[in-house]
């Protein structure tokens, strides 16, 4: 037998059909909905008299459009103050209930960003395929799963069929080994890994995620690089399964127990690529060579190390890369040449489907605790991942930390990731942000994002500019 | 689906790198149930030169003169010509609608991302990869020339400019065909629902725990 990558066991494993050519019918263990990129699916459906192929193979909760505000929070659906939102949530409540799968919903404990909600409940598994209208389903590969986002028509596929028409994408691996360095995190890593190979990088291709820095992380670090392997171009990034992501699955509401945990277990240890696997593209990164990252522009791959300067359009010999950069710098208002830490800030931003679970709120709030944010920080949110996330974080202490340096300490939803609650920037603003995207207008209207870790953006909000995290950490009474 | 099959049309610049869906479409507009309405908002935040609101009458709103759409020259396009990797970030198929539903049929660039171009297909748009000193010779050809249109030939593979020359193009041949016809995938899926039901009788075998309800 030839030697397969763990892409292409689970590919072989979801094979329903395929022809001559290529094109395959995969099979989808896990459809996750959220109320955005959901309900022209069931209007479709609805339209063409069909019914959910498995119900029991979807789970949904509204994330993007649920308010982070306590009080506006308080009233439920009924009490989001935007009309459309408010509709938008209650139509996937209704369809929900119409068709008869399973949701949680704006006040339930296990609402949440679904990325953050799948594995938590044991919803998502090692060797399933999970989708999701959503592009950060890559997220759930760090299980050791195919899991990738799609759009709304193939949201309606899946809920009538539990199929993708698909074509096999490439195999890419990103291999980091070494230690890292005090202050550099799985983000860090990420932001690094794309900054190399560019936002187009992946495009076509499974990335999976190894060596050993890799294994050395959490699932929950190994969950912050799968998710961004779409900044990168990948639709799919994927971690193989170790013990680390069997303990992590363990006694989870969703995951098998008895004689089909043994089962599952016998297979999960399967899910890794065999020596000898054959890669299209392989790329190699020296955990050591990478310092804590900060973006300084308008796509994930204009990022630069905390001691290191935002480049001048000069410094690109392409045309089109050095247009990018003269028109980043402009809706970014900085000045090439000008030091990453003389970026002065307006606000701060803690969540994300990246980094808004319990080690990122912890790694945060290590670096503030005892501390205030400067005074020309207007407001720093901090916003957990779910309402598990929440009630762990509160049971730590971990939200009087953040109150207590003046930090806000919110709901579970996507929140200012992508402002399509009331929480956003205003135009020219600068915010230090634990998402993914720095796009143009993403975090609001001429808004400006950072992207940066949790531990930098805890630091970025003490010291009012960017500074590296481990001035603080050294300075920190343990 | 519309079919997509011949085109000819006026040719628009979208003439820069990394085109994100955000930019296509901004996340306000993502709020709607609808499928259809986004091309008053298609590229929002670079046509106009306010914040744009959900369900607002977009007649009225200041439109930037620099933003090359707006020129009444591009006036009616219905192909967009841009750059590498287009449509890159979000999976929102929002993005293809907003496309269509302002009028563009067919974008031609030298590389997309994967799940904006996999979303077109399923909308009747045709995303068109050529490669990158072709596009660069196409955009200085449209610059150069007021009404420039391309004719766009999917059954041919072909692309004829004004003057004369043919471009082929690559296309998968099930994703033509759907194109071609405008064909519902849904039900092509469901032509194989035994297959699918053969593949869980097996699979439920060999994972009992991917089909066990919640313990």
């Amino acid at each position: 037998m030839t030697a397969k990558t763990l892409y292409d066991k689970l590919w072989n494993d979801h094979l329903v059909a395929i022809t001559d050519e290529g094109d395959a019918l995969i099979y989808i263990d896990r459809h996750l909905v959220h109320e955005v990129t959901s309900p022209q699916a069931f209007e479709g459906l609805r339209l063409a008299g069909r019914k959910p192929w498995r119900i029991d193979a979807n789970l949904a909760t509204p994330d993007h459009n649920v308010p982070s505000d306590v009080n506006e929070r308080a009233g439920g659906v009924a009490g989001i103050t935007d009309p459309v939102s408010q509709l938008q949530v209650k139509t996937l409540d209704d369809n929900c209930d119409e068709f008869g799968i399973e949701e949680f919903q704006i006040n339930d404990v296990r609402q949440g960003i679904v990325h953050v909600v799948g594995p938590e409940q044991g919803a998502t598994l090692p060797g399933m395929t999970v989708v999701c209208g959503d592009s950060h389903t890559a997220t759930h590969g760090a299980l050791g799963a195919i899991a990738h986002g799609i759009g709304t028509s193939e949201v309606e596929h899946v809920l009538a069929t539990q199929c993708l028409q698909q074509r096999k994408m490439k195999n890419m691996l990103v291999k980091v080994d070494g230690e890292l360095r005090p202050g550099v995190t799985a983000k860090d890593i990420v932001l690094a890994v794309i900054g190399k190979i560019g936002t187009a990088g992946g495009t076509g291709c499974a990335i999976e995620f190894g060596g050993s820095t890799i294994r050395a992380l959490s699932i929950e670090g190994r969950m912050t690089i799968c998710n961004m392997a779409i900044e990168a171009g990948a639709r799919i990034g994927m971690v193989a399964v170790d013990e680390t992501t069997i303990n992590y699955v363990k006694g989870r509401p969703y995951a098998p127990t008895g004689g089909n945990w043994d089962k599952a277990i016998a297979y999960w240890n399967t899910l890794h690529s065999d020596p000898g696997a054959v890669f299209d593209k392989v790329v190699e990164l020296d955990a050591n060579d990478i310092l804590p990252q900060v973006t300084w522009g308008t796509s994930p791959e204009m990022v630069a190390s905390i001691n290191a300067s935002v480049p001048s359009p000069e410094d690109f010999k392409e045309p089109v890369k050095r247009a990018a950069c003269e028109r980043a710098l402009e809706y970014m208002g900085l000045e090439g040449g000008m030091a990453i830490r003389d970026i002065k800030l307006d606000k701060v931003f803690i969540g994300s489907c990246t980094n808004s679970r319990i080690e990122d709120l912890r790694s945060a709030a290590a670096v503030v605790k005892g501390r205030k944010i400067a005074a020309n920080i207007k407001e720093a949110l901090v916003v957990p991942g779910s309402g598990l996330v929440k009630k762990q974080a509160e049971e730590e202490g971990l939200d009087k930390i953040f109150i207590e340096a003046g930090m806000l300490w919110r709901q579970p939803s996507c929140s200012m990731c992508l402002a399509m609650n009331s929480d956003k920037l205003g135009a020219g603003e600068h915010c230090a942000s634990t998402s993914n995207r720095n796009f143009e207008g993403r975090q609001g209207f001429g808004g400006r994002t950072h992207l940066v870790s949790p531990a930098m953006a805890a630091a970025a909000a003490v010291a009012g500019h960017f500074i590296d995290v481990n001035e603080l950490l050294e300075g920190a009474q343990a | 689906m519309k079919p997509f099959t011949q085109l000819t049309g006026i040719v628009a610049p979208m003439d820069r790198a990394n085109v994100d869906t955000d930019m296509i479409i901004p996340k306000q507009f993502l709020k709607s149930i609808k499928r259809s309405g986004f091309g008053p908002n298609l590229f929002d935040e670079l046509r106009y030169l306010d914040e744009g609101q959900p369900g607002e009458d977009c007649s009225n709103r200041p439109i930037n003169p620099d933003f090359p759409l707006n020129f009444p020259r591009y006036k009616g396009a219905s192909v967009l010509l841009a750059r590498e990797n287009f449509g890159c970030g979000s999976s929102r198929e929002h993005a293809p609608w907003a496309l269509e539903d302002y009028g563009f049929r067919c974008v031609i660039a030298p590389s997309y991302a994967d799940i904006f171009f996999n979303n077109c297909f399923k909308n009747g748009v045709l995303p068109i990869v050529q490669d990158a000193e072709t596009v660069d010779r196409l955009f200085k050809e449209m610059y150069a020339t007021e009404g420039y249109q391309l004719s766009v030939d999917l059954q041919a593979q072909a692309i004829t400019t004004p003057g004369g020359e043919v471009l082929s193009f690559e296309v998968e041949n099930f994703r033509k065909h759907c194109l071609l016809n405008g064909l519902d995938d849904i039900g092509i899926t469901l032509q194989q629902a035994e297959a699918i039901h053969a593949y869980e009788d097996k699979r439920r075998q060999q994972a009992p725990w991917l089909f066990a309800s919640r313990s």
